[in-house]
């Protein structure tokens, strides 16, 4: 009982710095939570110059290309089946046809998704999500996150990838080491996959932190319209 | 008679020069959109792969390389005024210069670091979509990167009396201009124009992050 009070107040109080500093920044409609959000993204930037980065230098350095395409190829396996979950749930049967052709081609004949021949094959990844569906559906994204360790996402992102998360198969593993083991080396493939993106993005923002926000929300919007968004307004002249 | 002579020497040079700028000129200032952004991908991908110091990761060689074989094909006023908004309809001419300035030094230097990157990269050109009289187009590419899914950069390019020119990049969906305008909208709301001018000017004495 006590810990609920002590939480709300907490939240109302980090409403209301939010709100203050809303005042002095201007209009953060899309990001009402920026001081608690810009704290987070200090702290994984920390955490990934101390640990996560080097760990996933160390492990392209020492890893042959082979293995390391086979695990981006197993993970990519697992997302092909969600994505052929939302190609449904958005009424796209293209892409619902490509990605369950994917995943039974690449389970069946690629080892359970360590060689990708569907792409072998000229078969494109869907690359559907629960966040996109409900972009689909007519679900506006809600206020921005930095989740720590996570990174840039949305309430409505956020929500996808919770579901996700849950339903991932990883999940109904029994054997703990090989669970939380898969989810590591699952952590360790995203990370080595944007090595040198850090490096540019520093280069490129005066504010990597309001670079890293504008670049998610268009990413985000970009890939709920399937790379056909409607003519944005100019402001010109 | 050296009269007559001097006379048609004369005509003949001038229709000489009309004809042939007749048929130059539109040749140099008409090269369609996709034609150039393949022109020009090409030669920097070649220049990548064979420079020796570009190979040494001599990030100040490629930055020189791309500030005179690429930044000529963009269109600096316009990607500042998009990106600056109303501050930049507000500047004096020397502000609007300086900023073009500094936008432009920045967008080098972020060029060069990304070439220096992603050096294994080769690029795939889709076929125009535009009517013909079109003067804004988006030019679609697909850099292929081995072992990776390609990145989809689009260009969007406008016709002006000196060929084709772009006024932004899309990659992967994020465009260039968007992304700047709320960097510009966040430094000007706390200094002005000169606040921003500033603010890009130290970045880009700062040295390149490594």
């Amino acid at each position: 009982m006590m810990d609920i009070r002590v939480t709300l107040r907490f939240v109302a109080s980090l409403c209301a710095l939010a709100l203050c500093t809303g005042c002095a920044m201007g209009p953060t409609r899309e990001d009402p939570f920026e001081p608690m959000n810009r704290a987070s993204y200090k702290f994984s930037t920390a955490l990934d110059d101390a640990i996560v980065k080097p760990v996933a230098q160390t492990y392209v350095k020492y890893t042959p290309v082979p293995v390391r395409t086979a695990v981006s190829n197993f993970f990519g396996n697992i997302d092909d089946m969600f994505s052929f979950v939302n190609d449904v749930l958005q009424g796209k049967p293209d892409k619902a046809g490509n990605d369950l052709g994917r995943v039974i081609a690449n389970t069946g004949f690629g080892m359970l998704g360590l060689v990708d021949i569907a792409s072998e094959a000229g078969v494109p990844k869907g690359e559907e999500d629960f966040g996109q569906t409900f972009g689909v559906w007519g679900i506006p994204q809600g206020p921005y996150l930095f989740v720590p360790l996570f990174g840039p996402t949305t309430f409505r992102d956020g929500t996808g990838s919770l579901i996700r998360g849950y339903a991932d198969p990883i999940n109904f593993i029994h054997d703990v080491p090989i669970r939380y083991g898969l989810w590591g080396l699952h952590v360790l493939d995203l990370r080595a996959g944007a090595l040198g993106t850090e490096n540019v993005l520093n280069q490129a923002a005066l504010d990597p932190y309001t670079f890293i926000r504008r670049a998610y929300l268009q990413r985000r919007e970009y890939l709920v319209w399937d790379g056909k968004p409607p003519p944005a307004k100019e402001e010109e002249q | 008679m050296t009269q007559l002579k001097h006379f048609i020497v004369k005509r003949a040079l001038g229709l000489f020069v009309a004809v042939a700028a007749l048929i130059a000129l539109p040749a140099l200032a008409q090269e369609a959109p996709d034609a150039l952004v393949k022109r020009v991908s090409q030669e920097a991908l070649t220049v990548i792969k064979t420079d020796p110091r570009v190979q040494d990761g001599d990030v100040a060689h490629i930055r020189d390389l791309i500030e005179a074989k690429i930044a000529p094909y963009f269109d600096m006023d316009r990607m500042t005024a998009l990106a600056a908004g109303r501050a930049y309809r507000q500047a004096t001419p020397e502000q609007r210069k300086r900023l073009a300035d500094e936008f432009k030094t920045l967008l080098i230097r972020t060029y060069a670091n990304a070439l220096n990157q992603y050096r294994d990269q080769t690029i795939d050109y889709k076929p125009l979509r535009a009517e013909p009289n079109a003067t804004e187009v988006t030019v679609r590419t697909e850099v292929m990167r081995p072992g990776q899914q390609p990145v989809p950069i689009e260009y969007s390019m406008e016709k002006t009396p000196s060929g084709w020119k772009a006024y932004d990049v899309i990659v992967a969906g994020v465009s260039l201009v968007t992304n700047y305008r709320d960097e510009f909208t966040q430094q000007i709301r706390q200094g002005g124009i000169d606040g921003l001018i500033k603010a890009l000017a130290a970045k880009n004495a700062a040295p390149a992050p490594k």
